[in-house]
């Protein structure tokens, strides 16, 4: 499979799926946090404007702490999430897919001085692109995975319809395959649906257009109830 | 058994673990429930996956899982009392047990940094091969004991330099900690170079006839900021080490077992710079206190980190022996 995920055994016994994020959706997620970061210390520095220069001491201190600290201090502390990883919907675990604590979370933030060479992350992308999981070097040293937040979505339903055998006895994998395009059948225009159900040529027959006065994708959609037992 | 039967038999349970994610209130089940409905849940992804039922189903499993596992793997040590014990003892003795590592970070460092000063004594002009001009006329200006603030220029005030201080000297011990993924060479830069530095200043200084006013603003913070340093180094040369030298492990597992002590010793160095720079911004540059009182504190601090070093945790260290022997 190219599929980008990491699989991870738990102690119950079974294989968990992360789905890992590569180095677009974080630079996207970076790039928000760098913005935030640079509204923060433009706001910092109207609110102590009065101070002079006592003033600027406070704003190095601030950019101090909002450069290394702040974000190690979300990802421990807040679901794994910097602001800008929660408007992408994305998350760091452990590579056993358990919560990040304050080590790890140090560990990758202080790093990123390595990952930044040498210029604009250039050490980080080159080790992303590197290895099967996406790690920077701050993700290596540190044992962390940035993973996609497994999203509620509406759940898709498999359409109704009155159920029909399979002609031929189906595999398993095949029968995952029909499952699967029962499922994403609202997401795709009749046209396409059409033009998918008439791959299958055993199950539906040669030729074109109607049998039996049903469509192609109605038949595999009979077969996908007949299989998710609905009988 | 097919999927709809399947779906049918567990969707309430299913429901239930959901809102319990989900922080219902009040929860569907007792809290007390949860391992075993974590486990029924495992079992339930476990036959889907197995089954090939649709991949909705397994996904949504999948899911229900991930976040059954995330809240209860997660560790509820209490933080604020680890902190305590790294402060009071544990930080000590890590640092005795990476013994080597700092010993080799304090040779890179106050090696350059104590012959420099020696050698400038000798040979002054030796100073313009590591300092450009225009570096030689600011420091002459800041430690001009006319200047009654010392180490700054005259404008500029105590929490201006102690942000300062922060945002650079902390970066610097991070930039050496994070420059031993270079397989140790960006540490040993970092550490060489800044030893290079400051001795260039401080054998200058002493030999241009401003010992008093230089060691008067040095003393103070000398002993935990160069301690800072040389214990980032240690921490990067940890690093460094475990990718030349993974051993019997993969370059990978050796960094991430090298990874832990070293961010804990990183904890160690960051309070130290932290305290550092507070006394560099706050104490070191008024000239009202006397020498001889601000070298004394220098002395005084120099002592203190060293006792602490050798001889804070031991006991703790102890007490973990001895109970583990009762066992």
């Amino acid at each position: 499979m190219l599929d980008t995920t990491r699989r991870v055994a738990t102690p119950e016994g079974i294989e968990l799926t992360l789905h890992l994020a590569g180095p677009v959706p974080r630079a996207l997620a970076w790039a928000i946090d760098l913005l935030l970061r640079a509204a923060v210390l433009l706001l910092a520095m109207l609110a102590v404007a009065p101070l002079g220069r006592a003033g600027s001491g406070l704003i190095l201190l601030a950019a101090f702490f909002v450069e290394w600290l702040l974000p190690a201090f979300f990802e421990a502390l807040w679901n794994g999430q910097t602001p800008g990883k929660r408007a992408i919907g994305l998350r760091v675990l452990n590579d056993d897919g358990t919560p990040l604590r304050w080590p790890a979370a140090l560990t990758r933030n202080l790093l990123r001085a390595a990952d930044f060479l040498p210029f604009f992350y250039g050490v980080g992308l080159v080790t992303m692109l590197a290895n099967r999981d996406f790690k920077r070097l701050g993700d290596l040293a540190a044992a962390t995975v940035v993973v996609y937040e497994p999203e509620k979505r509406a759940a898709r339903r498999i359409a109704e319809a009155p159920p029909v055998a399979p002609p031929i006895a189906l595999a398993l994998d095949e029968q995952r395959a029909l499952l699967d395009l029962a499922e994403r059948s609202g997401s795709l225009t009749p046209e396409r649906l059409e033009e998918l159900a008439e791959l299958p040529a055993p199950l539906v027959g040669p030729g074109k257009g109607l049998r039996d006065g049903r469509s192609a994708a109605a038949r595999l959609l009979g077969m996908a109830n007949y299989l998710a037992g609905r009988h | 058994m097919r999927q709809a039967a399947f779906e049918a038999a567990h969707a309430a349970e299913w429901e239930a673990f959901e809102k319990f994610l989900d922080g219902a209130k009040p929860p569907p089940f007792e809290p007390s429930d949860m391992p075993a409905r974590f486990r029924r849940v495992c079992q339930a992804l476990a036959l889907a996956a197995d089954r090939q039922y649709s991949p909705e189903l397994v996904d949504r499993l999948n899911r229900l899982a991930l976040r059954g596992h995330s809240l209860l793997y997660r560790n509820r040590r209490r933080d604020s009392q680890q902190v305590l014990e790294f402060v009071l003892g544990g930080f000590a003795a890590l640092v005795r047990r990476e013994w080597r590592l700092v010993g080799a970070a304090a040779l890179l460092f106050f090696g350059p940094l104590l012959a420099l000063i020696a050698v400038l004594q000798a040979f002054p002009e030796f100073v313009h091969y590591l300092l450009e001009p225009e570096q030689i006329a600011s420091f002459h200006s800041m430690y001009d004991p006319a200047n009654p603030h010392l180490g700054m220029r005259t404008a500029d005030t105590s929490l201006m330099m102690f942000g300062f201080y922060i945002w650079n000297n902390v970066r610097i011990g991070f930039q050496t900690f994070a420059g031993g993924l270079a397989a140790g060479v960006g540490t040993i830069w970092f550490l060489a170079s800044n030893g290079v530095i400051i001795g260039a200043v401080a054998g200058y200084l002493t030999q241009v006839g401003y010992a008093r006013t230089f060691w008067s603003f040095a003393a103070g913070h000398s002993a935990p900021e160069l301690l800072a340093i040389v214990l980032a180094g240690a921490a990067g040369l940890r690093l460094g080490l475990a990718i030349i030298a993974p051993g019997n492990a993969t370059r990978r597992a050796a960094l991430v077992a090298a990874a832990k002590p070293a961010v804990r010793l990183m904890y160690g160095a960051a309070l130290m710079f932290f305290l550092a720079a507070f006394v560099e911004a706050f104490w070191s540059p008024y000239t009202t206190v006397p020498l001889e009182a601000k070298l004394g504190v220098g002395v005084a601090g120099w002592a203190a980190f060293l006792l602490y070093f050798v001889f804070a945790g031991r006991a703790g260290k102890a007490r973990a022996e001895g109970a583990r022997a009762a066992r």
